[in-house]
């Protein structure tokens, strides 16, 4: 039986969500809740959608078991759900598809998107190539210098780069600017926001491409294992992997649920981005939620060695998963999320990307205190190649 | 009648238009804030905005963004905000002080707090941008207890439904945004002004200010012949940003003044 039917129709869960932002959005987020929901029911675009994340992305990803690791770890089994394997190397273009076909039904000849590591503005850029689109994509001039590969690779696939030198000039900065250009070119351009945030119905749309993670996985479980796993872990910046996995199992409440953020270099320090553990429930980016901020409410800049996750706010599905107590959000460090990174190439052949490695790090805390027989799923939700260079920086090296 | 009435009231007799600066509070400094106000009201200022700074200003435009930076940069928050309002009201009880800024600075104060704070520092009304009247019914409601007035925004592609909601919850005056976009954007529509305003009147019975977008004398004169007010930002922003601090007073008063002779010119029929 279905429980859980989250958010409510203004885009609550709880009270997080909703639509927080100036009227001159109003009537746009109005168009695009009112499309979506029904294209969401449209057997045709549904159609499509499934036949693009076979045939474009490679799906279904697959579980792998890592099982010489497991070993090594002494305790729980750890599954991998490959989300690394996709094309363009990441969870993130379930979603930039999911938006992009919206967007061409809707008419719209230009998508914008905001990015940090520069995954989900490549997820765009692609999605742009492939649908014959023009796309802009707004980066933080601090990111556009730390992923300057994927800014060559979004160059290649024909976007135009746009570096954003206001505030912290990082993820949300460019999230700033791409509200603004929205904002200012609305009749022909769709905003292809890049994680569980936004205000309504981002959060839900996001989710909803997403979720294919989740369900496949729930079918690979019982083919493969006869039975679901009892945790699932993924890491959470805005949170877009973490609910396409979680969120066909809300209502499966014995499989447990675990959001892993970035504890930067510890919690203590002050200098991490882990939202959910420290933060306090305000207002930022058109939805409520909880957020890293002062006692004036002004955002404070965020560290994590993975851009992927260095946000100060958090998805508000994960703000109300997290006060109904139904998943637990914990933090890893910096260094332990390199351990893991390191770990996993040394022992599987896999190179994480270091927004998984968090995952990966706690699920590596977790299996040594559990039975051999219990099975921990981790969402392996991008590859490490675009890391290389920060992974070097932290080993003292340079190539 | 609180101040914002009796502005538009005796405006009103006198077959005037208001005239509404915005500035941010703390840029460039805080030292230079309740100067400017005194300033802007010498000038012809009758209703004075006031920009709480934000880390994040979403709706507005690089220039009112950068004003913003400049006083995080001395680290003015609400609290100081609220500061400089009591200071100005010490001698200056007549002309209205309407804050505008973002959700989350009110919510890390607590509504009420806010509500209670702003009536006896001075202020008369609030204008939080990311607010619309569906998520908002409670922080009016502090408001209305505090005697300050919520004021609302309303943009070309308002539909009617909204504007009857807002006109239900506006107080004091209810700001109309002339363009699509973010404050700062050039290219005014004057035609689709005055179309908008006629439909809006046709709901709405407090008076209109219109912003965004106004830039010079000419248009304020044009804004003026159409709406109640006429409110600039980003141009007195970009003043006070090029303006060394000696040359800063001399240079926004002139500006100001030559906006209000613009306005005053207007052919106003009432």
């Amino acid at each position: 039986m279905k429980v859980y039917d989250l958010p409510d129709k203004r885009g609550h869960f709880g009270p997080y969500g909703g639509i927080f932002v100036a009227e001159t959005l109003i009537a746009a987020l109005e168009e695009l809740r009112i499309q979506y929901e029904h294209y969401r029911d449209d057997t045709d675009f549904q159609a499509e959608f499934a036949y693009e994340l076979k045939h474009y992305v490679g799906r279904p990803s697959p579980i792998y078991h890592a099982k010489r690791w497991s070993t090594i770890l002494g305790g729980a089994q750890i599954l991998l759900k490959r989300e690394d394997l996709n094309h363009t190397g990441a969870h993130k273009i379930n979603n930039t598809i999911g938006q992009a076909l919206l967007a061409k039904r809707m008419g719209k000849q230009r998508v914008i998107a905001e990015t940090g590591a520069g995954q989900h503005g490549v997820a765009s850029a692609t999605v742009a190539a492939r649908y014959g689109m023009e796309c802009v994509v707004y980066m933080g001039s601090e990111d556009v210098k730390r992923q300057a590969s994927n800014v060559y690779r979004m160059k290649l696939l024909g976007a135009t780069v746009v570096p954003v030198e206001s505030g912290s000039r990082t993820l949300k900065d460019a999230l700033n600017e791409a509200m603004r250009d929205w904002v200012t070119h609305v009749e022909n351009t769709f905003y292809i926001i890049g994680t569980v945030a936004g205000p309504h119905p981002y959060p839900m749309m996001v989710r909803d491409f997403q979720t294919i993670i989740g369900r496949e996985a729930k079918v690979q479980m019982q083919e493969e294992y006869g039975r679901q796993p009892d945790a699932l872990i993924a890491c959470v910046g805005g949170g877009s992997n973490a609910i396409g996995l979680f969120y066909p199992y809300i209502d499966d409440t014995g499989v447990r649920m675990i959001g892993v953020e970035a504890a930067g270099h510890g919690i203590e320090s002050g200098q991490h981005a882990a939202t959910l553990m420290t933060g306090r429930p305000g207002v930022l980016h058109g939805n409520r939620t909880y957020l890293i901020q002062d006692d004036d409410g002004q955002i404070i800049e965020t560290h994590s060695i993975s851009a992927g996750l260095d946000y100060p706010g958090v998805g508000p599905e994960h703000a109300w998963l997290k006060d109904s107590e139904r998943a637990e959000y914990v933090g890893i460090t910096d260094s332990e999320a390199l351990d893991a990174f390191h770990a996993l190439c040394r022992y599987e052949g896999i190179m994480p990307a270091l927004e998984s490695s968090h995952a990966l790090a706690y699920a590596a805390k977790l299996a040594p205190t559990l039975a051999k027989n219990q099975l921990l799923l981790v969402n392996l939700s991008g590859r490490g190649d675009k890391d290389m260079a920060t992974v070097t920086q932290a080993s003292g090296l340079t190539l | 009648m609180s101040r914002i009435e009796t502005v538009f009231a005796s405006l009103r007799k006198q077959h005037k238009k208001a005239l509404i600066p915005f500035i941010t509070a703390g840029d460039p400094d805080q030292t230079m804030t309740v100067p400017l106000m005194h300033e802007l009201v010498k000038a012809g200022a009758d209703i004075i905005e006031l920009g709480v700074p934000f880390s994040d200003p979403m709706a507005d435009g690089p220039t009112i963004q950068r004003s913003s930076e400049r006083a995080l940069r001395h680290h003015v928050g609400l609290k100081d905000v609220l500061t400089m309002v009591a200071e100005f009201r010490k001698n200056d009880l007549i002309t209205p002080v309407v804050l505008m800024g973002y959700a989350n600075p009110v919510e890390a104060m607590g509504h009420e707090v806010f509500a209670s704070r702003a009536r006896e520092c001075g202020v008369d009304g609030v204008l939080t941008v990311d607010y619309p009247p569906e998520e908002c019914e409670e922080w009016v409601r502090h408001l209305k207890v505090h005697g300050l007035d919520a004021i609302f925004l309303l943009s070309p592609t308002t539909p009617q439904s909204r504007i009857e909601r807002v006109a239900q919850m506006a107080q004091g005056y209810v700001y109309y945004v002339s363009l699509k976009g973010v404050t700062g954007s050039s290219h005014l529509d004057l035609n689709e002004v005055s179309n908008k305003l006629n439909l809006l009147r046709s709901h709405i019975s407090i008076p209109i200010g219109v912003g965004f977008g106004i830039r010079d004398g000419e248009t304020a004169k044009a804004v003026a012949e159409l709406a109640d007010a006429v409110v600039v930002g980003s141009r007195i922003i970009e003043e006070i940003e090029s303006s060394s601090k000696s040359q800063l007073m001399e240079n926004v008063t002139r500006l100001v003044k030559g906006l209000r002779s613009a306005i005053d010119e207007a052919v106003v029929k009432y």
